[in-house]
């Protein structure tokens, strides 16, 4: 069973369909990157996947779960509320800017949640927070403040603020696009980390060779749709669509 | 009269007036946070009932509005109330009053907080009440704490307003004086007290504002 599994979503704003039709699945430790133009629907598809968007039509499944799917009648629905609570702790989302609680410490970010949502005891929340803060190199950042740390340090802390509820899938929405150039490398190498350790992720990015180094599964996405996926080989090194080949020729010419 | 005299009297309508101005926030503050949260209601009519009380109590003088709480019972239903009605009809005043410019301040400090604040909590299982109180009402009030102590400032000097009520507050019993002794001094020293009890709130809340400056 896949972990996830989306089936013919459509979202539109206002009468603008960002999202039309859209089928994926990504399976247990699987990295599936997602790249296409800007307003391709890439942020809208991973906010309609985290519930923070309501979709219009179509079916999303967690291991199964359905969070939102088609009746008998063929009316888009949600499950309810207990449900959706329960299948929210599966996934996490990383943010572009972050949005980390700026008036927490490093480690309350991180053991907020564990503690208030996952009703955690303090010092199991303390330990785990403490494990992930190791594992992101920011151990003696504990109790420094947001606005003190790095953006780059500063998205490792999201990303750690994430992890810390152990969820069975992870989204990334361009997680490096804040940062200067220089502070990239570093939550790109925490990604890859985590794709070693059989992570389940799916990342937009604009970062090309990143996607393929650290994807198993690259899709294409331009004007609401898949035009293309596959392998990172079979979709950056040999696209087959035109809209594909012009997207990747005018990205190396940056 | 001697001058120890007249400031005894003036300090015990200075207690007067710091009972009005206390009890005018521990009442108005969390008040206003209600108003607030019905001021930006999905409901139509809670919201717009809100609107129509904040506007009124914007736009019409608090002095009138204290005349209307202490009067009105009499003139609209007939009820002939007791002398200590006089105090609490200015308590009820000024926290109606106050709950409104309150309300306005919590409402621009919860409307200009970020929309991924939300989104981060959401995502990460908080429920709705757990996100208001444990991650946006906090930065909220770091957010107006400067508007807040204005407001604060003026209700000090407000508090004089319950004179027209006869509340015998600082100013009432410096006027009193005057007029008996006609002199001035009394006004100058009750100036001074103003000042200074100005001088104690403007401190406390700065150190307040220092007491949250640990992030930006
Ligand atoms: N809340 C919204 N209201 C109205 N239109 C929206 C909203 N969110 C997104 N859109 C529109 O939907 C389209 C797709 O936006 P989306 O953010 O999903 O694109 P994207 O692929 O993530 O682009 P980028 O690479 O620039 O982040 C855009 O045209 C955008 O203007
Ligand atoms: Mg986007």
């Amino acid at each position: 069973m896949p972990l996830l599994k989306i089936s013919n979503l459509q979202k539109n704003f206002d009468g603008l369909e960002v999202i039309k039709d859209i089928s994926l699945e990504v399976e247990q430790g699987q990295v599936v990157a997602i790249i296409g133009p800007s307003g391709s629907g890439k942020s809208t598809l991973l906010r309609c996947a985290t519930l923070l968007e309501k979709v219009d039509s179509g079916d999303i499944l967690y291991m199964g779960e359905p969070v939102v799917y088609t009746d008998k009648q063929g009316k888009t629905c949600y499950a309810p509320h207990k449900d959706l609570k329960r299948i929210q702790s599966y996934f996490g989302l990383v943010f572009q800017n972050f949005n980390l609680f700026p008036h927490y410490s490093v480690i309350k970010n991180i053991i907020d949640a564990p503690i208030h949502v996952q009703k955690k005891s303090k010092e199991e929340a303390l330990a785990i927070g403490r494990d992930l803060l190791a594992r992101m190199g920011l151990a003696d950042k504990e109790n420094a403040y947001p606005c003190q740390l790095s953006g780059g340090q500063q998205q490792r802390v999201s990303i750690a603020r994430a992890l810390a509820l152990n969820p069975k899938i992870l989204f990334f929405d361009e997680p490096t696009s804040a940062l200067d150039p220089e502070l990239t490398g570093e939550i790109l190498r925490v990604i890859k980390d985590l794709a070693a350790e059989h992570m389940t992720m799916v990342i937009v990015t604009h970062e090309m060779s990143f996607a393929r180094d650290v994807a198993d599964h690259i899709i294409f996405m331009d004007g609401g749709v898949i035009v293309e996926e596959g392998t990172p080989n079979q979709v950056i090194n040999n696209p087959q669509s035109d809209r594909t080949k012009a997207f990747l020729s005018r990205f190396y010419e940056i | 009269m001697e001058l120890p005299v007249i400031l005894l009297k003036l300090l015990e309508g200075l207690l007067v007036s710091f009972q009005i101005f206390a009890l005018t926030l521990i009442f108005s503050l969390p008040l206003g946070l209600i108003v607030a949260l019905g001021r930006m209601s999905k409901n139509f009519f809670i919201r717009n009932i809100i609107k129509i009380y904040i506007s009124i109590m914007r736009g019409t003088p608090l002095m009138l509005q204290l005349m209307v709480v202490y009067f009105g019972p009499y003139y609209i239903f007939g009820w002939t109330l007791s002398r200590d009605y006089r105090f609490i009809a200015v308590i009820i005043g000024f926290v109606l009053n106050y709950a409104a410019y309150f309300a306005e301040i919590y409402r621009g400090g919860i409307e200009s907080m970020p929309i991924g604040q939300y989104e981060a909590a959401k995502v990460l299982g908080y429920t709705k009440t757990q996100t208001f109180m444990r991650i946006i009402l906090p930065q909220v009030i770091k957010r107006i704490l400067p508007s807040v102590t204005n407001e604060i400032i003026t209700l000090i000097k407000d508090t004089s307003l319950a004179f027209v009520i006869s509340v015998s507050e600082m100013f009432t019993a410096a006027k009193a004086i005057a007029s008996s002794q006609a002199s001035v001094i009394p006004y100058l020293a009750a100036g001074l007290f103003y000042y200074i009890f100005n001088y104690i709130v403007a401190f406390t809340m700065e150190c307040v504002e220092k007491k949250f400056s640990y992030y930006r």
